[in-house]
């Protein structure tokens, strides 16, 4: 992780862009977050918000632990989805996941020893048109053979070992 | 006021416009069961227990649905029935089910709903509508004063919300979605990494055992089966009005001669009372004060005899510190004199002398443990048990408590003036120390005693007080959101008081985080009304005329903030670990 | 009856909504400035006279909600456009933003004008990232243009529209749990009332829209109300976007009018079954949809028709299932969303989802007991009544409909279980 001083002067940027109105807490976490690259809000960091926007940490707690953007703990530099709901698992995204574990070397819902990719399920982004669909660093694909999926894997996610 | 006609269950009733339901029903004489629901809180209708029916498929919660003309409700119609017991089940579902191992057994509100809802073996646990799971989060046992059960949480929020409006702390909040919802610090931390101040605010609204005291009852047995130690035992002004709750007696009946007995026969050496500290305190504080006031000292000066509050300045107003008397509290005092003074007059060394003390207060059993806290290495006091822990102690001793005879406290520290006990009510402080200082400063007798400016439960109260040609303004506060404003002002450099009392607790001492849990909402008023009571009854009703506490000074310390004072009864504050300055 | 229609559907990606003028062209703000000319009421009368219902889900008469919002005095009143679209199977409203989002602002101008909101807000859910820049370069387009700020067309109307990310939680699709996002916290429900139209964001009286209500009410203002009428059923009027997926050939957003039957929607819309095999069942409405057996795909898709078999439109999706499907897995991924999406405050949905995942869970891996068999539809029902909020009271609306309809699939003798 960067530096904490260099974290927090960013940090308190993102929050002089916003203004410290608590209605921009959430946009104010989703930038900050962006920042860490391994995708989530450090304890500190919550804290210099929390003291930065006048809100009890505890609350700001609350907001990262509610919203399925944030997190509070270190995912991958990478975070693979695989949307689990009705429309997908009826057009079998078993076998997305099947290929998915094999290509990225982990198991749904864990994150690679080397912190470089998250794979998990996800409810319903929306693309049930093109379904079955994964989310890619928030990327959607969908229509995805076997074949297609592999190709994004690499372009996005990088080579790894099976 | 516009009226509107309702019916409930059957009954047809004129009610006025815009009540609840909840509340309708009561004047209908039917009291719609209720769990999350708190009179003096904000609705929360977040446990779905109070359901009503108002149509025909139609429940709605009670407590937060208003009425309209033509409503037609049934609070026992066979789908609310059905429905409420499936909630309660739901609910126990996810509970744990020892009661008997609960500091709540018998005292606990999801109890008293299950006795209602006629809830049986067969409705819960194996056999039953659900799988019974229990969260699993460890419990918090990290600090002194307050023990966490997550297993116990029913999540009524009622705790948070103490801690946000009314403590001002906001330790305490909701966090994740769904199953994995739970009240806790930010981060999952333990109390003891948070800034909690212990006040225990939210053990009085927990309606279960999912936040309680620390209990230190067996400690203090332990030091009694002893035979190497002296064991002794100070109260407070606040338990005498209250701990009769725990028997069956009315709030505000004094008590204190029944505790005392009841101490003698548990096994205590000695059976002190903390309002002769009290009194030593005044001296102090008093003396202090006027210093200030002559050489430009520090002001206001803020009372300190409230370990909550401390807590919270530490926490949150760390830079105003220098404005703190640096008296201890009267538990604290005693605490020293005990392991000194008292240690020499009966000839025993301090490390045999064990003392408890018996507070209204969770908070003083943190206080008890800062390091500060010792006459040179001995602890000053070594265990504190709360108003609570008291009863369940008094009971296991079989001792019949309504009925035992009065006795009186042990010599040296049993002479106590009305000024002391008036510590247990918010106000009392600042009124004992306005009794002192005006006949000290003026030299004239003080015939107004009573200053009911600054009594009662008001948020915040003020009063003017002519000191020999000088008006000076006093304030006091109780809730620490209360504090918080009197503090603003100070920080910015626009408070025009010369002295503040804070308390941690709203009402002062008498609803202290270890009184007993009651939901009257006159009972502040009650307990309040007692102490004031015994303090008319007093003979002497000013702290510098106790002639015990002049016997203590010619004896022992010399003279009030003299050299052995500012050793053994004034103390130090640091910033607290993570403390951040409130805004 | 025609099969699909181009009343609300008509611009979609008609026109470039990077340039202001490709839109202008086909006749856009047409219907904005005929609202400015029938002023409030006559606007409120026109969308009455449609029948219009919100499309978001709830199906509450849109009419009546905009007089009951410009009924509430109040120097300050917002308009938010809900653009949550959490609904699985529902993917309607991307479209529109995608491809026609000056049809939705538009008709959020109108919104505002006949209901005397000052400030207005997009509420775009995170996962539609992909949008959020265009969106907020259309804005600023229409700023430039004159549609939006101060003085709208000389009409000495302002108003301003800001867009506002969710942050990935089903719930604030909910009005209130959205306005408690808007406000920087927890999106969990508020207790109601006070009603948003009176107490909502900040405390302001607040109207929440969905995107295809907003665009419809464009669309009304435009073709005229009895040109909807002209489509429809009794009492249900006019055209409908359905998102239609599942084990179909042709999934997608159409435009139909109320009272095509859903065979036709399946087969003629749809293009049948990709697999080959025969539809089993469709689930209406998104995941808190009711589960709709084959035998009924010969009903009228209307309110009405579909209120008299317990079913609902709901959002305006359309799942269809083929065979090779067991009813237990998919409540299974009903199951799972709720679970994952419920906000924890209140006992029925958190405590009453927490044990359906676990009764459903057995019952798909065929070790259920006789108890789970009797439970599964009590908690339902606890669920369905008790619940703070809408998703609590619908979550369970599978599970009960499955029991309604396939309780010989659910419940066979010679499983582990039996019905008790």
């Amino acid at each position: 992780m960067m530096q904490l001083d260099t974290l927090f002067e960013q940090v308190e940027s993102i929050v002089e862009k916003y203004g410290r109105e608590r209605s921009n807490l959430l946009a104010i976490l989703s930038e900050a977050q962006d920042l860490v690259a391994h995708n989530y809000i450090p304890e500190e960091m919550a804290e210099f918000i929390a003291c930065g926007m006048c809100i009890p940490t505890s609350q700001v707690y609350e907001v990262i632990t509610f919203y399925g953007l944030l997190s509070e703990v270190p995912r991958g530099r990478h975070i693979v989805q695989i949307c689990d709901s009705t429309v997908c698992r009826l057009n079998k995204n078993t076998s997305l996941g099947e290929v998915l574990e094999r290509q990225l070397g982990i198991k749904i819902g864990t994150t690679s020893d080397d912190g470089e990719v998250t794979l998990e399920y996800t409810p319903c982004f929306g693309a049930c048109d093109i379904s079955p669909a994964i989310r890619v660093d928030k990327k959607v694909y969908g229509n995805l053979t076997e074949e297609k999926l592999r190709r994004v894997i690499n372009q996005t996610v990088g080579g790894r070992k099976a | 006021m516009k009226e509107c006609k309702v019916v409930i269950d059957n009954k047809e009733l004129v009610v006025e416009s815009g009540i609840t339901i909840l509340e309708a029903a009561k004047k209908a004489n039917i009291n719609i069961p209720t769990l999350c629901h708190h009179p003096a809180q904000e609705v929360k209708a977040n446990c779905r227990i109070c359901l009503v029916q108002t149509g025909p498929e139609k429940l709605v919660t009670a407590c937060s649905t208003p009425i309209y003309d033509g409503m037609n409700i049934k609070t026992n119609s066979k789908l609310v029935r059905e429905t409420q017991k499936g909630v309660l089940e739901l609910i126990l579902a996810n509970h744990n089910q020892d009661c008997l191992r609960c500091i709540r057994n018998g005292k606990c509100e999801l109890q008293d709903l299950c006795e209602m809802f006629n809830i049986s073996r067969a409705d819960i646990g194996e056999v039953a509508l659900c799988d019974v799971t229990v969260d699993s989060q460890p419990m918090d046992l990290s600090n002194p004063s307050i023990v966490r059960d997550y297993s116990k949480c029913i999540k009524c929020n009622r705790c948070v919300e103490t801690c946000l409006n009314v403590q001002d702390a906001a330790v305490l909040a909701a966090s994740h979605r769904s199953i994995d919802y739970t009240i806790q610090p930010a981060f999952g931390k333990s109390l003891d990494k948070t800034l909690c101040t212990y006040c225990g605010q939210c053990i009085n609204v927990c309606p279960v055992g999912a936040i309680y005291e620390k209990d230190y009852i067996d400690t203090v047995w332990d030091a009694l089966d002893n035979p190497d130690l002296h064991v002794v035992v100070q109260m407070a002004p606040a338990v005498r009005v209250a701990i009769g709750e725990e028997f069956g007696m009315e709030p505000g009946t004094n008590v204190t001669g029944k505790i005392v007995a009841s101490l003698r026969r548990i096994g205590f050496d000695n059976v002190f009372d903390t309002n002769f500290t009290a009194d030593l305190t005044i001296l102090e504080e008093g003396y202090e004060l006027l210093n200030r006031i002559k050489n430009g000292g520090k002001l206001p000066m803020v009372t300190s005899c409230s370990p909550g509050w401390i807590n919270y300045m530490e926490g949150f107003y760390p830079d105003l510190i220098d404005n703190m008397s640096t008296c201890k509290s009267p538990q604290q005092m005693f605490g020293s004199l005990s392991k000194t003074y008292y240690a020499e007059k009966v000839n025993i060394h301090p490390s045999k002398i064990f003392t408890v003390s018996i507070m209204p207060c969770t908070a003083k059993k943190y206080e008890a443990q800062r390091p500060e806290m010792n006459s040179y290495g001995v602890i000053d006091v070594n265990a504190v048990l709360t108003t609570r822990e008291l009863a369940r102690m008094i009971k296991m001793s079989g001792v019949d408590f309504p009925t035992i005879s009065e006795e009186q406290f042990d010599d040296p520290f049993g002479i106590t003036t009305g000024a002391a006990v008036i510590f247990g009510a918010t106000g009392g402080v600042m009124e004992a120390a306005l009794r002192t200082v005006y006949e000290v400063v003026t030299g004239e007798e003080l015939e107004a005693i009573d200053f009911h400016e600054v009594r009662g439960l008001e948020g915040i109260k003020a009063a003017e007080v002519d000191l020999a040609g000088t008006t000076v303004k006093v304030g006091v506060a109780n809730g620490l959101a209360n504090a918080k404003k009197l503090m603003r002002d100070v920080r910015l450099g626009k408070s025009d008081f010369t002295f503040i009392e804070i308390m941690a607790c709203p009402g002062g001492c008498i609803g202290g985080g270890g009184q007993p849990i009651s939901r009257d909402p006159d009972i502040k008023e009650k307990r309040i009304k007692g102490i004031y009571g015994i303090d008319r009854h007093k003979v002497l009703r000013k702290s510098h005329e106790n002639p015990a506490i002049k016997k203590l000074y010619d004896d022992f310390l010399g003279e009030p903030n003299g050299h052995k004072s500012h050793e053994l009864l004034h103390t130090h504050y640091t910033p607290r670990p993570g403390s951040r300055i409130k805004l | 009856m025609k099969r699909t229609a181009n009343l609300i559907s008509g611009q979609l990606k008609k026109y470039d909504p990077l340039q202001l003028s490709s839109y202008e062209a086909l006749d856009g703000f047409a219907a904005l400035k005929k609202a400015f000319e029938l002023g409030s009421d006559g606007i409120i009368e026109e969308v009455d006279a449609s029948g219009l219902m919100g499309r978001g889900g709830a199906a509450y008469p849109t009419g009546k909600k905009l007089r009951q919002s410009a009924d509430v005095p109040g120097e300050i009143k917002y308009l938010i456009c809900n653009a949550d679209e959490g609904e699985p199977a529902t993917f309607k409203d991307r479209h529109l933003l995608e491809f026609d989002p000056y049809s939705i602002i538009e008709g959020m101008v109108i919104s505002a004008y006949a209901a005397g909101a000052t400030h207005g807000f997009i509420y775009i859910r995170e996962e539609y990232l992909y949008l959020h820049d265009m969106l907020r370069q259309v804005l600023a387009l229409l700023r430039e243009g004159g549609y939006l700020g101060t003085n709208i067309l000389g009409k000495g109307f302002d108003f301003d529209i800001e867009l506002f990310s969710g942050a990935g939680a089903y719930i604030c699709g909910e009005g209130s749990s959205l306005i408690e996002s808007m406000e920087g916290k927890s999106g969990r429900p508020r207790i109601k009332p006070p009603y948003t139209k009176v107490s909502g964001l900040n405390k302001k009286p607040t109207l929440v829209q969905n995107v295809e209500t907003l665009t419809t009410i464009k669309s009304v203002l435009y073709h005229g109300s009895d040109v909807f009428l002209k489509y429809g059923t009794e009492k249900s009027h006019g055209t409908k976007l359905i998102s239609l997926c599942g084990n179909v050939n042709n999934p997608g957003v159409y435009e139909v009018p109320f009272g095509i039957t859903l065979r036709e929607i399946i087969y003629d819309i749809g293009g049948g079954i990709k697999s080959g095999e025969d539809v089993k069942f469709l689930q209406l409405g998104g995941a808190s949809g009711a589960i709709m057996p084959k035998s009924l795909i010969d009903i009228p898709y209307s309110y009405e028709s579909l209120k008299e078999h317990g079913l609902e439109i709901g959002s305006g999706a359309v799942l269809v299932a083929d065979n090779t499907n067991r009813i237990i897995d998919f409540l299974d991924s009903v199951q799972t969303f709720f679970l994952h999406e419920s906000c924890g405050k209140c006992t029925p949905c958190r405590e009453g989802n927490r044990q359906l995942s676990n009764i459903i869970g057995r019952m798909k891996d065929g070790v259920a007991t006789n108890q789970d068999a009797a439970s599964v539809e009590r908690i339902s029902n606890i669920m369905k009544y008790a619940s703070f909020c809408g998703l609590g009271k619908t979550a369970p609306t599978a599970v009960l409909t499955a029991i309604r309809y396939f309780s010989d699939e659910l419940f066979s003798k010679g499983d582990v279980y039996e019905r008790v």
